[in-house]
Parts: structure tokens; sequence; C-alpha cells
């Protein structure tokens, strides 16, 4: 690729010099056309004269018929070399005279053609009438060569040409001269653009020393150069507060996660230490009531004894409290894996074992043949175990009891339910179902921690899903919930 | 029956005293040896610091080991008497409160035959320690007594 500096040179200087080379040759040329035209027009009227000037001579050797006479009047045209041939004609057109003397046909013609002028490439002729006193006594024929004047124009030409050639070089030089006016200030600019664009420097500024449209673009240039370099000054600085707010922002996340770290492991101890050393004392209460009641039954008496039932029932109550609240604690930490689970086959199995341990019940579960979800299926599991183990404790008290499980769609959604026709709840106090801790029915209706339900409504939100029941006192509940409500 | 002594691991005094009344309760009337930390089990296990006059070919029939020890952690105790020829085949019951995922994966990692949480329920933990002596003291038969134990 030609770099731009050298093409508007070039450029600039062969459209001058063709301006110049085609003017130049065109005035030479019709200088020597005009030439060849008036030196042809001057040898024509040359020749005639000398035709009339011979033709007078020779009026007297062709009235008294003496050749003789006639070829020294035609001698005379040795003076001009470029005469060819010359021919005398008597009155009956027959050769009287020839000049050179003793030329024959086809030197000259053998009979006249009519008076006037012929010419052919490189001869003129001229025939012309000799007359006297109004009689015609024959025809003289002057042939010249036109070799004289090709000459002429030849010459002519030669000079017109070297002067053309020479304006041409002039032209030349001129136009290599004056183009620097503009390939220069077009040159620097190129320059500068390249430079910039190479180096991303954009401190460079182009020349502006003409004030002509050129001088108008170098400074163009420059303002965009300057307004170019004020927005790159100012990327620069956002980019390096933005690095900085970055490098601050990982930091904190660091930090933070490094707390978050700390207070999930602190967590993690303290679920531990509950789990171990909370229950060793509860195990101590209840054991040595137990001992209490065996080894000193009778001192204590009937009241005695109740009273230490009531302290069995309550720290056996505690001991399950603090293992809901681990298995609360545990589904927070405990990693999700996602695969698809099959709900039927989970709740015919959690069905299977509560009818096992209460086989005296009369329950019908309602499950379909297939329930597929996709979730953790261990959580899942987690999930119908509470759901349907309220139903189950919720309809303790019908003779015959209904629990279903199963989906409906709702807006193309799918939704998954768990149904029991057993105590219900009042839909009053809805929202304090999911709450840890908060129970609708006295521990002496029901038994629970309050924790189940909570525990499902965590295990829920961990999978996108929202939990959600209705209910009535005396006709039963349903629990309703979705998963990955915003697809993933 | 005489040599077939039970060991149980234990600090906390309460559950030691339930343990051995649950025993009791369930006519359980093996000898029981109580060590009240993980060093004195060790102690015991390999006749050494207080136990050093102690018949090493006396091996006890079941160790029954809580997981939070004093001095040497029951895991750690766990290690070392799987580690060692004279104990390695020896049953070793995990018997703690914790239900922590990550201690019955370091029990089952470490070759624990058994690992059982106390229920707080005292009933509950009668009839669980009711069962385990059963099965480890009745129905289960004891690996063949080692060599090295027997010569040394």
């Amino acid at each position: 690729m030609n770099s731009p500096r050298t093409t508007i040179q070039r450029k600039l200087v062969l459209a001058i010099m063709m301006t110049s080379t085609t003017v130049l040759v065109l005035t030479g040329a019709v200088l020597v056309a005009r030439e060849a035209v008036s030196l042809r027009s001057l040898i024509h009227t040359e020749l005639s004269t000398r035709a009339g000037i011979l033709a007078a001579n020779s009026t007297a050797a062709l009235a008294f018929r003496n050749p003789e006479d006639a070829r020294q009047v035609l001698a005379a045209l040795r003076t001009d070399p470029s005469v060819v041939a010359a021919a005398l004609y008597d009155d009956r057109n027959s050769l009287f005279a020839t000049y050179p003397d003793g030329a024959a046909p086809p030197l000259v013609p053998r009979a006249p053609g009519t008076p006037g002028s012929v010419s052919d490439k490189e001869h003129l002729a001229v025939y012309q009438r000799v007359v006297e006193g109004g009689n015609r006594l024959g025809l003289l024929y002057i042939k010249t060569d036109l070799r004289e004047l090709e000459q002429g124009v030849r010459d002519h030409a030669l000079v017109v040409l070297c002067a053309v050639l020479g304006s041409i070089g002039v032209a030349f030089a001129l136009s290599t001269w004056l183009q620097r006016g503009i390939a220069g200030p077009v040159r620097a600019l190129a320059e500068a653009a390249r430079n910039v664009s190479e180096r991303k420097d954009y401190s460079i500024r182009a020349e502006t020393k003409s004030d002509d449209e050129l001088g108008v673009l170098a400074g163009a240039f420059n303002t965009m150069l300057a307004e170019i370099q004020e927005r790159d000054a100012a990327l620069r600085a956002s980019e390096g507060s933005l690095r900085q707010l970055n490098a601050g922002l990982e930091q904190r996340v660091a930090v933070r996660t490094a707390e978050l770290e700390t207070s999930n492991r602190e967590l993690e101890a303290f679920s531990y230490s509950v789990s171990h050393d909370l229950r060793a004392p509860l195990r101590a209460i209840d054991g040595f009531s137990k001992a209490l009641l065996e080894d000193c039954g009778e001192a204590l008496g009937e009241t005695g004894a109740r009273h230490l039932d009531r302290v069995r029932t309550a720290a056996r109550q505690m001991g399950l409290l603090i293992d809901d609240l681990l298995n609360l604690a545990r589904l927070s930490r405990t990693e999700m894996r996602r695969g698809p689970v099959d709900l039927a086959a989970v709740g015919k199995e959690i069905a299977d074992t509560l009818t096992q341990a209460q086989p005296e019940r009369q329950v019908s579960f309602v499950v379909p043949p297939r329930l597929t979800a996709e979730g953790d299926s261990q959580l899942l599991r987690v999930v119908l175990d509470n759901l349907l183990r309220n139903a189950w404790k919720f309809t303790s008290k019908k003779p015959a009891a209904r629990i279903e499980l199963g989906q409906t769609g709702t807006n193309g959604k799918t939704v998954f339910f768990v149904a029991d026709d057993g105590a219900g709840f009042d839909m009053a106090h809805a929202d304090l179902l999911f709450a840890p801790f908060q129970r609708l029915h006295r521990q002496s209706d029901f038994e629970g921690t309050g924790v189940g339900l909570a525990t499902v409504q965590r295990i829920i939100h961990r999978h996108g899903g929202r939990l959600w029941a209705e209910g009535a006192v005396g006709t039963g509940a349903t629990f309703y919930f979705t998963l990955w409500e915003n697809g993933s | 029956m005489k040599n077939k002594v039970i060991l149980i691991a234990e600090d906390n005094a309460n559950d030691e005293e339930l343990t051995l009344r649950a025993l009791r309760k369930n006519n359980i009337s093996n000898e029981i040896v109580v060590v009240r930390d993980g060093q004195e089990a060790l102690d015991y296990l390999f006749g050494t610091g207080s136990h050093s006059d102690r018949d090493l070919t006396h091996r006890p029939q079941v160790m029954l080991l809580d997981i939070n020890l004093p001095k040497v952690n029951g895991l750690e105790v766990l290690k070392r008497v799987r580690a060692d020829e004279r104990t390695r085949t020896m049953p070793v019951v995990i018997l703690t409160s914790s239900a922590e995922e990550r201690d019955r994966l370091a029990a089952y990692s470490n070759f624990a035959n058994s690992y059982i949480q106390k229920p707080v329920n005292f009933d509950q933990f009668t009839d669980a320690v009711r069962d385990l002596g059963l099965y480890w003291l009745v129905l289960n038969e004891p690996p063949p007594r080692p060599r090295s134990a027997a010569t040394s």
C-alpha cells in the first residue's frame, strides 16, 4: 500500500501535468497545422505567379512556333530547385517544349489537363493558359515538389515540439513546487492522524500554518484531538476510580465473606454444643425423675408422682424442641443437590411409616401414581414428612380420615398440595402458621413444637417456591406449595 | 461372664450413673469399667499410666465411647484403638448426645462398629442400653482374641 503522502503528491502533479500537457499539445498541433496550411497556400500563390510570368514570356515562342525559345524560357526555372518539371503545349494540345530539356512522359503529362492546379501528396502542379491578345496560344504546365513545404512544416513542428517539451518541463517543475503548498499540510495532517492512531497519544497537534481550507481542517482536527484528549483523561480518571472502587468492593466482599464464614462456623459450633450440651442435662432431669419415681415412688405419693411426670414431660418436650431447632438450622447450611424427585413415591413411603406406627387408625391416603418435581430429594422428603405428619396429627380425632397429596395447575404453573379433613384452622391466624414456635392448637389437643411448618417454609424458599395454606376450623386444611417460580 | 467386661468412656457423671442404672435395670451384670477421659481410656486399654499393672489379656467385650471427652477426644481414642494391633478388632460403640453428620461420618470413617445417639427420654435411653447390651454381650460373637495380646 502506498503511503498517503505519495499518493496526494502524485495526484496533484499528475493532474497539473495532464492539464498543461493536453493544452500545450493541442496548441502545438494547431500551430503546426496552421503553418502547414499557410505554407501550402504561399507555395500555390508563388507557383501561380511564376506560371503567369512564364506564360507571358512564352507567348512569342508559341506564336512563332520557336521551340528553342520556348526551351530557353523554361530553362529559367533552373534557379528554383523545387520545380520538378515544366512543359508547354501548343494550341493543338501537343507537347511543344519541356523542362528539363528532353523530359518525356510520365515526368510531364502527354496531354494537358484543364487550367487550374492539381496536387497530390508530394507534388503541386499548375496549368496556365498562354494567351496573346485574346487568342489562346497554348498551355503551360509547371510541377513543383512539395518537399520544401514538408521540410518547412517539419522544421516548424520541431520548434513547436521543443517549445511544448520545454513548457512541460517548466510545468512539471512548477507543479512539483506548487503542490507542496497543498500536499505539505495534508501530509502533516495525515502524519499527525497516523501518530495519534498508532500511539494513542492525544497530545499530538497538527500544524496550522495556512489559513485556507486545509488550515481550517487542521484546526478542526486539533480541536477534535483536544476534545478526545479531555475525554480520554476523564475516562482514565473514572477507570481508575472504578478500579479503586472495585478493589474496595472486593476487599469488602472478602471481609464480609470472612465474617460470614466465621459466623457460620460459630453457628455450627453453637448448634453442636446445643445438641450436645443442652441435651445432657435434660436427659439427667428425665432420667433422675424416673429414678425418683422408681426408687421413692411410695414416699412421693400420688401428687408427687404426678408432679414428676410433669417434669419429665417438660424435659422431653424441650428435647424435641432442641432437635427441631437443630434440624431447622441444619437446613440452611446443607448444600442443595438438585434432581428429579417423584413426590408420590416419597409420599407413599411416609404414609406407610405413619400407618405402621398407628395401624389402629382409619386413614385413607390418596396419592397419584406419579408426581414429578425438581429439587433436593432429601429436603423435599422433609417437606412431605412434615406436611403429611401434620395432616396425620390433625386428623387423629376423626374416626375415618382422608389425606390427599396431589397437584393442581393454575396459570400453567404446577402447585402441589397436601389436604386433610381434620381439625383445620381459622384463616384469621393463617399468617402465624409458618412462624417458628407459633402454634394454633393447644399442646393438650395436638402435640408439637411449632417448628415443622417453619422448616417446610424454609425449604420451599430455598427451592424458589411459595408455601401457603387454606382451611377452616373443623373441615380440614390444605397446604399448597410451588417450586422454582422464576424458572431456575 | 466374668471376662466380659464393658468399658464405658464417659465424663458426665449423670450420664454415667444413668447408663449404669439402665444396665442394672436390664439385668446386665457384667463387670463395668468406667473411665472419665480419653487419656484414661487409652491407659486402660494399653496398660499405661494409672492402669500400668492391668492384665491386658482381659480385653473389654465392648467399649461404649462418648465423643466429647476431656484430654483426648473420643474420635482420637477410636483412631488409636484401631491403629493398635491389640485393640483393632475390639467392638466400639459410639454413644453420644450428638447426631451431627460430621460426627457420624468421622466415627464410621474410623471404623466404629455402631453409633447411637443418647435419647433425652430416659425410657428410650433405657431401651437403647438394653438392646445394646443384649446385642453386644449376648447376640454378637466377639472377634477372636488377638495373638499379640495373648502372648504379651
